[in-house]
This record gives C-alpha cells, sequence and structure tokens, in this order.
C-alpha cells in the first residue's frame, strides 16, 4: 500500500470507457446509446439540466442503476455486471450520506474496516485522509456536531481513504452556501491534481463545472451533447443547446451562401470556421457585444438596436435592448466610470458590435 | 447638534417606550394560555393523579382499617408472591423476545416494499387492533385445545399422534400474548426503518460492504431506536397483562395483574390489590426510567425521528 499523497498516484488512475449505454424507464430513455471515453487521471464533470440522466449515467458507473444495454470498462476489465461493493470507486454522495451512527473516525475508517485492514495502520490512514481534506484531528466528533462544509469534507475523506483509482461526485456542493462552494470547487480541483485518480463529478451548475473540469460532458434527453473542454464548449458550442445551457446566449438565423454567411441579408464577418450546413445560427454572448460609439471598426459585426432596459449589478451592468427583427439580446460590461457615463438612456437607439474574432456560427439545431 | 436633541427628546418620552404595555400583553398572552390548557391540566389531576394517590393510600391500610405495611410485609413474607412477579417477568420477557424474532424480520421485509404493497400489509398488522381483545383470545383457545382446529388437523394429516397441549400452559399464554403485542413491536419498528435514508446502505456498498456486511454496520444500528421502543411498549404492556394469560393460561400462569383481581374479586382486600398495583407500577416506572437513559421516550409515542 502507499500513501495516499503517492507521487505515483497518477498511475494508479484507470480510464473508463463507456460504449452505448442504454437505460430507459418506461417509455422514457433515461440514457440513450451514450458512448464516453473519461482519461486516465482526468477530471470530468457530466454536465446537464436535471432529469437529463447525468445522475443516471453516473449511478450506472458506480453500480446502483442496472443499465438496459451497453458495456462500462474500467481500465481493460468489464463491470457492467458487477454489484456495487466490488467496483472499487470512492464516491460523494449528494446528500453526504454519512453513517450518523459513526464519529468522523469511524465514517472514515469504514471501507478500511471492510477490507479487514490492521488497526494501526488504519488509524494512521484515517488520520491522513483527514489531514487531506482539512479536518486533522476531527475524528472523534460525531457526524452531528460537523457543519455542512465539514460534513462534505469527511464524505470526501470517505471516498479517498482506500486510495480508490475513481472517483465519482454527485453534486456534492449543491448544498453549500456560495462562498463555501466558491472556495471547494478550487480545493477539490486542487485535491484532484494532488491524488491524481480519475474523476466523474455531475453538477447541473455550468460555472462550477468550467470552474474545476478538465472536459465537459454535455448531457441533454440522455444523450450526449458534446464533450469538449471548458473553454472550447463555451467558445464554440456544438448546437444551440449547449449554447444556450452553458452562459447566456440570444440567437439570430443566419444562412450560408456560397462561402459566405448572411444574416438579416448582409455578410458576417467571422474568423472561427462557421459551422456545416444551412441553416446557422449566430450566438451572441452579452459579455462580448459591445456598444458602439459612432466610429467604423473593422472586422466589427453591427446590430441596430433599441435599449429596453438597464440593470445596475454592482460589478457590472445588464442591458436589454431590442433587434430590428424583434430579438431580444443582452449586453453586459463591467461598471467603470467611463462606461457608466457612456450609457445610453432606455428607448435610445444603439448599434451593438461583435468583432469577427467573437462571431460564433453554430447549427440551427436543439442537438 | 440638532439631531442629538431630537433622539434625546424621543428617549425622555414615556409614551415612546411602551416596556409596561408590553410587558403586559407578554403576561396577559401567557395567562390566557394557560387557561386554555387548564381543562387538560383537570383532566389529567382528575383521572390520574387522584386515583393514584388513592391507591397509593389504600395499599398502606391494613384489615383492621389503622395505617400498616402488612400489604407489603406479605409480598415479602409468602413465596407464592416471588412466584407471581418471577413469572410475570418471564412471560414478558419471553413474549417480548418471542415478538423481536418474528417482527423486525417483518418490518424489514415491510420497509423494503413498494409503497403500495407495504401499505396494504400494514392494513393486515392493524386489522387484529380492530377487533377485540376477547375474541381474538378465546378464537385461539378455540385452535389450540385439545379437541381445536390445529390438533385436529395435525393428527389428521399424521404430523402427530397425541392431541398437543396448546392451551392452558405457558405456550398457549405465549402464542397469545405473542400475536396481540406483534403490532406494538412493528409499528415502531417499521417507521424507525422507513426513515433509515437509501444512500446510507448505497454509501456503504459503495465502500465495499456486501449486502449481509452492509445490513448489519448501517442497517441494524439505524433501526436500534425503533426495535428499543417497541421492546419497551411491548414489555411494559406485558408486565399488566391480563385477559390472554387469564384464558390461555388456565390458573397455571399467574401474573400480577390476576393475582390483584383474586385478591379483589375472592377476598376483597382493597388493601393487597392497591399494594400490587403500587409495586407494579413502580417497576414499570423504574423500567421506563433506565430505558430513558437509552433511548428519548417521545419516540414511544411517535416512533419516528
Amino acid at each position: 500500500m502507499t500513501d495516499i499523497v503517492a507521487p505515483d498516484a497518477r498511475a494508479g488512475a484507470l480510464p473508463i470507457t463507456i460504449r452505448d449505454v442504454t437505460k430507459t424507464y418506461g417509455s422514457v430513455h433515461a440514457l440513450d446509446h451514450v458512448s464516453l471515453d473519461v482519461r486516465s487521471g482526468e477530471f470530468l464533470t457530466l454536465l446537464g439540466p436535471s432529469g437529463s440522466g447525468k445522475t443516471t449515467l453516473l449511478m450506472v458507473l458506480a453500480g446502483f442503476t442496472r443499465p438496459d444495454s451497453g458495456s462500462l470498462r474500467f481500465g481493460d476489465e468489464e463491470v457492467i455486471r458487477k454489484p456495487p461493493h466490488e467496483r472499487d470507486l470512492g464516491m460523494v454522495f449528494q446528500n453526504y450520506a454519512l453513517f450518523p451512527h459513526m464519529t468522523v473516525a469511524g465514517n472514515v475508517g469504514y471501507p478500511l474496516r471492510i477490507r479487514k485492514m490492521a488497526k494501526a495502520e488504519m488509524a494512521a490512514r484515517i488520520e491522513r485522509a483527514l489531514e487531506t481534506v482539512q479536518l486533522g484531528g476531527y475524528g472523534e466528533r460525531r457526524i452531528t456536531q460537523l457543519s455542512g462544509g465539514q460534513k462534505q469534507r469527511v464524505a470526501l475523506a470517505r471516498a479517498i481513504v482506500f486510495e480508490p483509482r475513481i472517483l465519482l461526485m454527485d453534486e456534492p456542493l449543491s448544498a453549500l452556501d456560495k462562498k463555501l462552494r466558491d472556495r471547494m470547487q478550487i480545493e477539490l480541483r486542487h485535491l484532484h491534481e494532488q491524488l491524481g485518480m480519475t474523476t466523474v463529478y455531475v453538477t447541473h451548475d455550468q460555472r462550477e463545472a468550467l470552474t474545476m473540469s478538465d472536459r465537459i460532458a454535455v448531457i441533454n434527453h440522455g444523450r450526449l451533447m458534446q464533450l469538449a473542454e471548458p473553454r472550447e464548449l463555451y467558445d464554440r458550442p456544438a448546437n444551440r443547446f449547449v449554447a444556450d445551457f452553458i452562459g447566456e446566449s440570444a440567437f439570430l438565423p443566419a444562412e450560408r451562401q456560397g462561402d459566405a454567411v448572411l444574416c438579416h441579408g448582409r455578410p458576417l464577418a467571422h474568423e472561427g470556421q462557421a459551422a456545416d450546413g444551412t441553416r446557422l445560427s449566430v450566438m451572441l454572448r452579452p459579455e462580448r457585444l459591445r456598444l458602439m460609439n459612432g466610429e467604423d471598426e473593422p472586422d466589427t459585426n453591427r446590430f441596430p438596436a433599441t435599449v429596453e432596459e438597464v440593470v445596475y449589478q454592482g460589478d457590472s451592468f445588464l442591458m436589454q435592448a431590442r433587434l430590428e427583427d424583434g430579438t431580444l439580446v443582452s449586453l453586459r460590461d463591467v461598471v467603470r466610470r467611463d462606461t457608466l457615463a457612456g450609457l445610453p438612456a432606455v428607448g435610445a437607439a444603439v448599434t451593438l458590435g461583435l468583432h469577427a474574432r467573437d462571431t460564433v456560427i453554430i447549427p440551427d439545431s436543439e442537438g | 447638534m440638532a439631531e442629538s436633541a431630537i433622539t434625546g427628546a424621543y428617549r425622555d418620552d414615556a409614551r415612546l417606550d411602551n416596556s409596561d404595555g408590553l410587558r403586559r400583553d407578554a403576561f396577559r398572552e401567557q395567562l390566557a394560555l394557560f387557561g386554555l390548557c387548564s381543562p387538560a391540566l383537570l383532566l389529567v389531576l382528575i383521572i390520574l393523579v387522584v386515583p393514584v394517590g388513592w391507591l397509593f393510600y389504600v395499599s398502606f391500610i391494613g384489615a383492621d382499617g389503622s395505617f400498616s405495611l402488612e400489604n407489603y410485609e406479605r409480598m415479602w413474607e409468602r413465596k407464592s408472591y416471588a412466584r407471581i412477579f418471577w413469572t410475570t417477568f418471564e412471560v414478558s420477557v419471553l413474549t417480548t423476545g418471542i415478538c423481536i424474532a418474528l417482527g423486525y424480520p417483518f418490518a424489514y421485509f415491510l420497509s423494503q416494499l413498494p409503497a403500495r404493497a407495504a401499505n396494504l400489509c400494514l392494513i393486515a398488522v392493524l386489522l387484529p387492533f380492530w377487533t377485540s381483545l376477547l375474541v381474538r383470545t378465546y378464537a385461539w383457545l378455540v385452535l389450540l385445545q385439545k379437541r381445536g382446529l390445529v390438533n385436529d388437523w395435525a393428527i389428521g394429516l399424521g404430523l402427530w399422534e397425541e392431541p398437543l397441549k396448546f392451551v392452558h400452559n405457558m405456550t398457549g399464554t405465549l402464542i397469545g400474548m405473542v400475536h396481540i403485542m406483534l403490532p406494538f413491536l412493528i409499528l415502531p419498528v417499521y417507521s424507525s426503518m422507513k426513515a433509515i435514508n437509501q444512500d446510507y446502505l448505497k454509501a456503504a456498498s459503495n465502500c465495499g460492504a456486501g449486502p449481509v456486511r452492509a445490513f448489519w454496520t448501517v442497517f441494524f444500528p439505524l433501526s436500534l431506536p425503533g426495535l428499543f421502543a417497541g421492546s419497551l411498549i411491548v414489555f411494559v404492556l406485558c408486565l399488566g397483562f391480563f385477559v390472554t394469560p387469564a384464558v390461555l393460561g388456565g390458573g397455571k400462569v399467574i401474573m400480577v395483574s390476576m393475582k390483584i383481581a383474586s385478591n379483589v374479586e375472592l377476598f376483597v382486600n382493597w388493601g393487597a390489590a392497591s399494594a400490587l398495583g403500587v409495586v407494579l407500577l413502580v417497576m414499570t416506572m423504574l423500567i421506563l426510567w433506565v430505558a430513558a437513559r437509552f433511548v428519548k421516550l417521545d419516540q414511544l409515542a411517535g416512533g419516528g425521528h
């Protein structure tokens, strides 16, 4: 047995291969032929709205939900028919699921006790796991004496104490308040770098997913919508569902004519590769749009609009404006003296600018 | 300066303080609440405090009508009383034990069923509650007696040759009492099992525990409060049980309650009967007091968490 924080821990991580996993409840496809490769040592997030099937997929990985068909491999081993207690993976449950009749040490040591580890080594491992989650010396506390954040850490310690090569997390931060959640996101990220185990993380919070993940798998209606790194997912969504779910955006219809892409009959300047097909959409992100001050900048698409509302939000302001075709778009900018001074009044006619670099053209499909 | 002068004026003005009025309102509200409680308190006084006080008083009155301890001395001196207390204790412990052995697995089975099926089974558990205790006890007598249904059928099927003695002894008493007490055990155990979050078992399983280990290390300890509450109810009810042991015991199983009855009916000795009642009451209180150190007694009523 090696140390929990062993330098070669990354070598102990296992890749996960998911192939054509399908699960139906009656006529509803909770999972519809999902295939996904999780790389060894990767932090992969399953992101989707509630009811999308992301939790079902995690439960299939953990062995708590039996799929109708498909294949699941940890490394080279087929595990789809293995019962959960033989899968040897750590899991952090949404409500922590800490055993209320045991102390902190009892909870953290539970997987070791099941594995019949010697007392002395067990105590050392428990303490080390608790120190890893910054709860050293908390072993004798009762679960009921802990705060939400501490419970979260204990649940994490219990999931990593036996050095599993795969770690699953089911919305572990959803019960924490925002400040603690932000801090735990960074901590979990560091912990993952430190331990190096393959991690599959489920959340419906896109910001959380963007903050923590190496890659994000967006899931909707039991199907994989897109699998990509956070930056690419945000900047180049594969379809309207992903573009809509990750960040805010408005869409304008566009169409391909030869090499050019037209929006409202005007050709669009764009730098990135436009999507294939003829029916397309231009994605307008609030923070990518700018207020034009009359100056004629090259490489910028211009959209005349009428201001409908300006909302002050402390660190930023949000302006809603209606384009000529009736589409309501949002524009967000940081609050500085110069941006505040130049804010137009409600009802004013403005021109919104979108730089060619920020002009993303996606297929006009829901996925 | 002008501002502080204004606040000063506010502070000095008694009409803006209102503390006397607020205190009076609080007192009135408490008085009103007490007034609403008083019928209940009066009821408790009339049907509980006065009779129990009377019971204590009568138990210290001797045969000649003067104050004496003879009713308690008799219990101490005569062997038959010790035997009666022992029998009471034995029947209660055995009944409780058998109820646990039968009721716990049944409650577990119920807790794992889907809601509809579990509700149907719960109705089956509760059904006996709606039937008279006396009828149920005599029904057992009819079933279990020498030429009863059970013996007739078993002999007819060749299970045993001679009629077995099921009633008018300890066996009959236990069969009848277990049947009557079982719901009192099943209900609290079931409700404490239902309160166990299924995620605990998933977590145990994820930690590597097989179904059997997960049950003993997680489910069973978490169901103990309900089991303890149910056992306590059954045990305490058994201590004072009368009808079933009287009918099915056939005079061979004498419990404290039956001795109380015979003291009153045969010997018209209210003092002796009261003293037995007091001892039974004190014993029960002692058991509850000890039990309270292990489990919250309010669980006895609700059974939940």
